[in-house]
């Protein structure tokens, strides 16, 4: 069917918004961008900024690469892609680096690997490349909301329970160095759980999304 | 006996079919069948006439595991007594080790077994038998003043994600009671680790130090206890880990009954063994210095060697790749004691391990008695 007839929310466009945030998870049904969810999930702060970089990187390139798609020659397609998504995380760098220094330091290498984020490049590929500039901007704010979703949500847990706090702010009452001058929670003798802020707590933490969303969401089990 | 049966069923009527509580009838069978011995019996098929069951296999582990059990209340006792330098009566530690003790051993059975039970009512399938003995060792090899809730957070863990993710007992790949550990040690290392807690009461009296040889040795200063304390277990350690004596009557009853393999123990003490004896002629610390023997003394080296590396679920199940198995443990376990300051003691990660590495020693095994058998196949 022709672009232009199509209404701008059909059932089908509103389908590439909703799909990635359940049935088509990047991260929990895909398994993509891994890397970057265990590595800066340990506060809630950094996984904000970064799921906002994600998104913006992956709705620009996939709206650029949508818009001169008929020009890019097949065989350097991948060249012109990195190019593209270079270019737009270098921008998000240096906006970082100038609005927020600490955030971008927390975030250190993280924020350059965006390049190598199997989600952008895997949407550029799988759908940029053959739908139009505004199936693609969907496609993309979708694919990025739903990265979002499961950064925040896992960062959520690690810092609640790994240091008691969220943004920064103490959520659990203050821990002071003897029992009776701490506050809240750690008045009743309370820990922070330090396996928590340790990587592989991360990937449980996926690990466990995974099996709450499968066992709600039977179709998602693959059949062996 | 048959009046208590009779009561029993009287019990049981509303979780029978039909009943209105039939939905909960796993929870009420396991007990059913811990209390009473099942009517139903074999009927079909070639069998052994025997009445072996997963239950009855469980409940010998836990027989075995009663002397170092014993003997750990009263050693929790006698090292908080004998620090303050009080008497040590031998009813008083007895009594002080149980009051510190027991609350531990509820904790853990209770917080597993009702996570268990959910689970098998969810599934609607029985509940199995696997929790009765990783809900003994939890506790033993806790150190004693490790606060109720965090046991109960790792047990939780243990159980859901050591166990439950993977399927329930017998589909579990790493020794749950081991994944109990870990993760307490990562999570509260200040409470799993150092030198106050491992006596009871280290924490609040300033007379009392509860330094384990291992962490006394990796720190540098020479350990006070004479190789007869660490024999019977007279040292500060885990609750159940101390006493190699009480161990290896364990351990006896375990090759005796065909429970645990004889050879995934001896693997296991002959690769410390050999282990240690390099590091003895390289000699270069403290820990490397420590005498071959002592190392299969102290620490949790016997009770993991044991209960903890036996496991049939999570070790190797092949004849030949029980002896790898048990060596590397041994082999992995001096290893990280020695090289690693961070983790004075190593056996809880040598196992961990090798539980990763079980389904590949077998597989490889099996592969080479295959190519053996075709080789003779074809020279004949």
């Amino acid at each position: 069917m022709a672009e232009g007839k199509e209404a701008l929310f059909s059932k089908q466009n509103k389908a590439l918004l909703s799909d990635p945030l359940n049935d088509n998870n990047p991260i929990s049904v895909q398994v993509l961008g891994i890397c970057s969810a265990l590595a800066i999930t340990v506060q809630l702060k950094p996984a904000v900024v970064m799921s906002l970089a994600v998104l913006f990187v992956v709705i620009a390139s996939n709206v650029i690469v949508s818009l001169i798609r008929n020009l890019i020659p097949g065989r350097i397609r991948i060249i012109v892609q990195l190019l593209i998504v270079a270019s737009l995380v270098i921008l998000v760098d240096q906006v970082l680096k100038a609005y927020a220094y600490d955030v971008s330091k927390e975030l250190s290498v993280f924020v350059g690997l965006i390049i190598t984020n199997c989600i952008v490049m895997g949407r550029l590929e799988a759908f940029a490349l053959a739908n139009g500039p505004w199936k693609s901007f969907l496609d993309g704010v979708g694919n990025g909301a739903g990265y979002a979703l499961i950064l925040v949500l896992v960062a959520v847990f690690r810092e609640l329970l790994g240091s008691g706090k969220l943004f920064g702010i103490e959520i659990l009452g203050h821990k002071a160095k003897t029992i009776a001058d701490s506050t809240g929670l750690y008045a009743l003798g309370y820990e922070n759980n330090g396996f928590m802020l340790l990587s592989p707590m991360a990937l449980i933490t996926v690990g466990i999304i995974i099996w709450v969303q499968r066992s709600k969401n039977r179709k998602l089990i693959e059949q062996h | 006996m048959d009046f208590l049966r009779k009561k029993f069923d009287e019990i049981r009527k509303p979780f029978n079919k039909g009943g209105k509580l039939e939905k909960f009838a796993p929870a009420i069978n396991s007990i059913d069948t811990l209390l009473f011995v099942p009517k139903h019996n074999t009927s079909k098929g070639a069998h052994i006439r025997d009445g072996v069951d997963l239950k009855r296999v469980m409940v010998t582990v836990i027989f075995a595991l009663l002397p170092a059990m014993f003997f750990g209340m009263y050693n929790l006792g006698y090292q908080h007594f004998s620090q303050l330098g009080e008497s040590t009566a031998f009813i008083d530690c007895i009594i002080f080790g149980a009051w510190k003790f027991l609350p531990m051993l509820l904790v853990s059975y209770g917080v597993g077994l009702a996570i268990e039970i959910a689970f098998a009512i969810y599934n609607q399938h029985e509940v199995n038998e696997g929790y009765l003995v990783s809900g003994m060792l939890i506790p033993l090899i806790m150190p004693v003043d490790f606060p109720l809730w965090m046991l109960a957070v790792s047990v939780v863990f243990a159980v859901f994600i050591g166990k439950e993710a993977f399927g329930g007992t017998g589909m579990n790949i790493f020794n749950p009671a081991l994944i109990a550990r870990a993760f307490a040690f990562f999570s509260y290392a200040p409470q799993m680790s150092g030198d106050k807690v491992w006596v009871a009461d280290a924490s609040t009296i300033d007379a009392v130090s509860g330094e384990t040889i291992l962490g006394q040795l990796a720190a540098g200063t020479e350990p006070g206890w004479s190789v007869m304390d660490m024999f019977l277990g007279f040292i500060p350690g885990s609750v159940g880990e101390t006493s190699v004596l009480a161990i290896l009557i364990g351990a006896a009853v375990l090759i005796f009954t065909g429970v645990g393999s004889w050879k995934i123990i001896t693997g296991t003490f002959v690769g410390g063994a050999v282990m240690a004896l390099i590091f003895n002629t390289l000699g270069v610390n403290d820990l490397m210095n420590f005498p071959w023997w002592q190392h299969l003394l102290v620490g949790g080296f016997a009770f993991g060697a044991v209960f903890m590396a036996t496991d049939p679920v999570s070790g190797a199940q092949t004849e030949k790749g029980k002896w790898i198995y048990g060596i590397l443990i041994g082999f992995f376990a001096i290893l990280i004691r020695v090289f690693n300051g961070a983790y004075p003691e190593g056996m809880m990660m040598a196992i961990l391990l090798m539980n990763v590495f079980a389904p590949t020693i077998d597989h490889y095994v099996i592969a080479g008695n295959i190519k053996k058998r075709k080789n003779r196949l074809k020279a004949a």
